[in-house]
């Protein structure tokens, strides 16, 4: 490897963890979409800097693009409390506009500049490594590894310090107004520092890659976990995964190096979401098919309790008598037979001790809806589970 | 009346969303101590009087005070059970952290939750016999069990005044016995709670003040002496005939 490469798959890394952490709040707060906006809508924000500056790595431009990115999100809240339109239709009127003032000042204006539309949206992280930092004459590394590397230093500060009042205000803003901490200032706050990372991160990776590296990891993770600490490691291990291997596919393929990390992004949460413990949808579908049975061998059980006449207990019966297909009625007797909960004697069925106690417990259950009678069973069935 | 402390005291309160008044020239006096209802038909605006008090919506008149000062100055003296499907139950979170987040009034910014803040969730859920599920994720608990999390999360505030909206809404009747016990005894260690009710059935055995809402205030006082048909018709427009028994 050499120094170029290493330097190229730092930076993706440290643009992976922090885009990642305001992502997780975006996430949460069902606000994946904004963060689309703001990586476009920076963008007028960054011309203008460049006219003023002429100077592409001025810090004034991040600042005056950081405040385009708030202005979008200032003019999407406002568009959508007149009423008039939903959240996204606000946010899909907002930025493609911005977007392309942002376009047309390039085009009259920058025609000569290195400022142009596929860099904007692809980014340059393969040059990354060749735009150094100098400091009298010594070389202190790549440029955008020091920009991007501050603004990770500020977000994760900002990040502990305000780690219990962001989640309370994204989990109940009435909670957070009540106990004086103002929803709007932490609001603002997470939407400055998503804009900061966002222009600090798009001139090595591009917009679409920002946009990736904020929801994706994220999405990801909240797939995989309960708990809002889980979630921010995950999400950035999702994202340093993807920056890494993202950049030796490129390097395999000779493609891309934002395209391949943005596709490795797509492949681990299609995986996630295919195939994740509890929320992934096998498990959905598994749990759903494992109810309905549930529901049945339930159903099954009470008519066994009601009746003691041994022709309503046998086994050819049963589908009359209960009126199911075949299929069913098997995978109910194997489910009560696999927990001792009948006994086939003569193809004559009966409860046994355990199945009579199971049995009462359900009633129990569903007459008193009381958690407790329930718990000792939750583990065996999915049906009284949640 | 007049040598009891007032708890909460809103003055010439109105509300509106979009210029359109929810709330009109609300008066009222809510003396301390007192398990009080707050009744009225859907979008009488019992939930907007309740964030109005607590900060949470800004009003377009009118003022309030907590023992005599205002909400900002008294904030930890205030608890509050927000209506049902006010939070994202999604969220990554489980029950013993909901509850814990009733501490961070307490801590003030930037502070963590330590082993105390701990301790204080762990026994409000005991209180509310929820301490088998302090693990679970909250979506994975009934309605009943999620209003009592709610409820474990404003006892751990260990306020002096409690609101609480909706609380019954959603719950199996064991639950509610639980909440309404609950109720009764912070009153008895001289509390001041405030619960936005529905049953009217069931506000004599359970209250003893109430308030009657429909955008304005139609009365307020002892349920013994204004828990009437002639109060319950003003509020809700029909002739309402509930048997009160005392
Ligand atoms: N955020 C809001 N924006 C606009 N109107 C609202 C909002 N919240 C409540 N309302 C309206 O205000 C009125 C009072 O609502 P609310 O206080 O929730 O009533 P209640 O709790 O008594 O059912 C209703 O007409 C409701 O539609
Ligand atoms: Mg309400």
């Amino acid at each position: 490897m050499t120094s170029a490469q290493l330097e190229i798959q730092l930076i993706a890394s440290i643009v992976a963890i922090a885009c990642a952490i305001p992502g997780t709040f975006l996430v949460l707060r069902k606000m994946a979409l904004i963060s689309d906006a703001i990586s476009h809508s920076i963008l007028p924000g960054l011309v203008i800097g460049f006219f003023i500056t002429h100077d592409l790595s001025s810090p004034l431009l991040i600042v005056l693009a950081a405040l385009s990115g708030l202005v979008t999100v200032i003019l999407v809240e406002f568009i959508q409390k007149t009423g008039l339109v939903k959240e996204d239709t606000a946010i899909g009127l907002v930025f493609p506009a911005l977007f392309s003032i942002g376009i047309i000042l390039i085009a009259k204006n920058a025609n000569d500049v290195h400022l142009d539309v596929d860099a904007v949206l692809l980014g340059e992280l393969a040059f990354a490594p060749f735009d150094r930092l100098l400091v009298n004459g010594a070389d202190l590394g790549p440029k955008s590894l020091w920009i991007i590397g501050s603004i990770l230093a500020i977000t994760v500060t900002l990040l502990m310090a305000f780690f219990k009042e962001l989640k309370v205000s994204t989990f109940d803003a009435g909670l957070a107004t009540a106990l004086g901490f103002s929803p709007a200032v932490l609001h603002y706050g997470l939407m400055s520092v998503a804009s900061v990372t966002t222009v600090g991160a798009f001139d090595a990776v591009g917009a679409i890659l920002v946009v990736a590296l904020m929801i994706a990891p994220a999405a990801t993770a909240y797939l995989l976990t309960n708990d809002l600490k889980k979630m921010l490691v995950l999400s950035i291990g999702f994202g340093v995964l993807s920056a890494i291997s993202g950049y030796w596919l490129a390097h395999w393929l000779d493609a891309s190096i934002s395209g391949s990390m943005t596709s490795i992004l797509g492949v681990l949460f299609l995986l996630v979401y295919l195939f994740a413990p509890s929320r992934g949808l096998l498990s959905v579908l598994y749990r759903n098919k494992q109810q309905r049975i549930e529901v049945s061998l339930l159903t099954f059980l009470l008519h066994l309790n009601n009746h003691s006449e041994e022709e309503e207990r046998h086994i050819n019966h049963l589908n009359e008598h209960i009126n199911w297909q075949k299929v069913r009625s098997k995978s109910v007797v194997d489910l009560a037979l696999k927990n001792n909960m009948i006994t086939i004697d003569n193809n004559v069925i009966s409860l046994t001790d355990k199945g009579t106690s199971f049995t009462n417990k359900a009633i129990d259950y569903i007459i008193t809806n009381d958690d407790t009678e329930i718990e000792s069973m939750k583990e065996d069935f999915f049906l009284f589970r949640g | 009346m007049e040598n009891k402390n007032l708890a909460v005291s809103v003055d010439d309160l109105t509300v509106a969303y979009n210029y359109k008044p929810v709330l009109w020239d609300i008066d009222l006096a809510i003396p301390e101590g007192v398990l009080m209802a707050i009744v009225g038909p859907n979008g009488a605006g019992k939930s907007t009087l309740i964030k109005s008090i607590l900060g949470i919506i800004n009003p377009i008149a009118g003022s309030i005070s907590i023992y005599g000062k205002p909400y900002d100055e008294q904030r930890k003296l205030v608890a509050y059970v927000p209506q049902k499907g006010s939070v994202d139950w999604d969220f990554p979170t489980t029950a013993l952290d909901v509850v814990k987040m009733g501490t961070y009034g307490s801590l003030g910014w930037i502070k963590r939750p330590k082993q105390k803040e701990k301790k204080a969730a762990l026994e409000a859920l005991e209180k509310v016999g929820m301490l088998a599920f302090k693990d679970r994720q909250i979506s994975q608990l009934s309605g009943g069990q999620q209003q009592r999390i709610f409820l474990a999360r404003a006892l751990v505030q260990n306020a002096s005044i409690y609101f609480m909206d909706e609380p019954f809404q959603g719950v199996d009747a064991t639950t509610e016995i639980a909440i309404i016990n609950i109720l009764k005894e912070l009153r008895k260690s001289g509390k001041t709670v405030i619960v936005v009710h529905h049953d009217l059935q069931t506000v004599p055995e359970y209250f003893d003040w109430v308030t009657f809402l429909n955008v304005k205030k139609i009365a307020t006082g002892p349920v013994k002496d204004i828990f009437n048909d002639d109060n319950l018709t003003k509020t809700y427009g029909i002739n309402y005939k509930v048997s009160v028994q005392q």
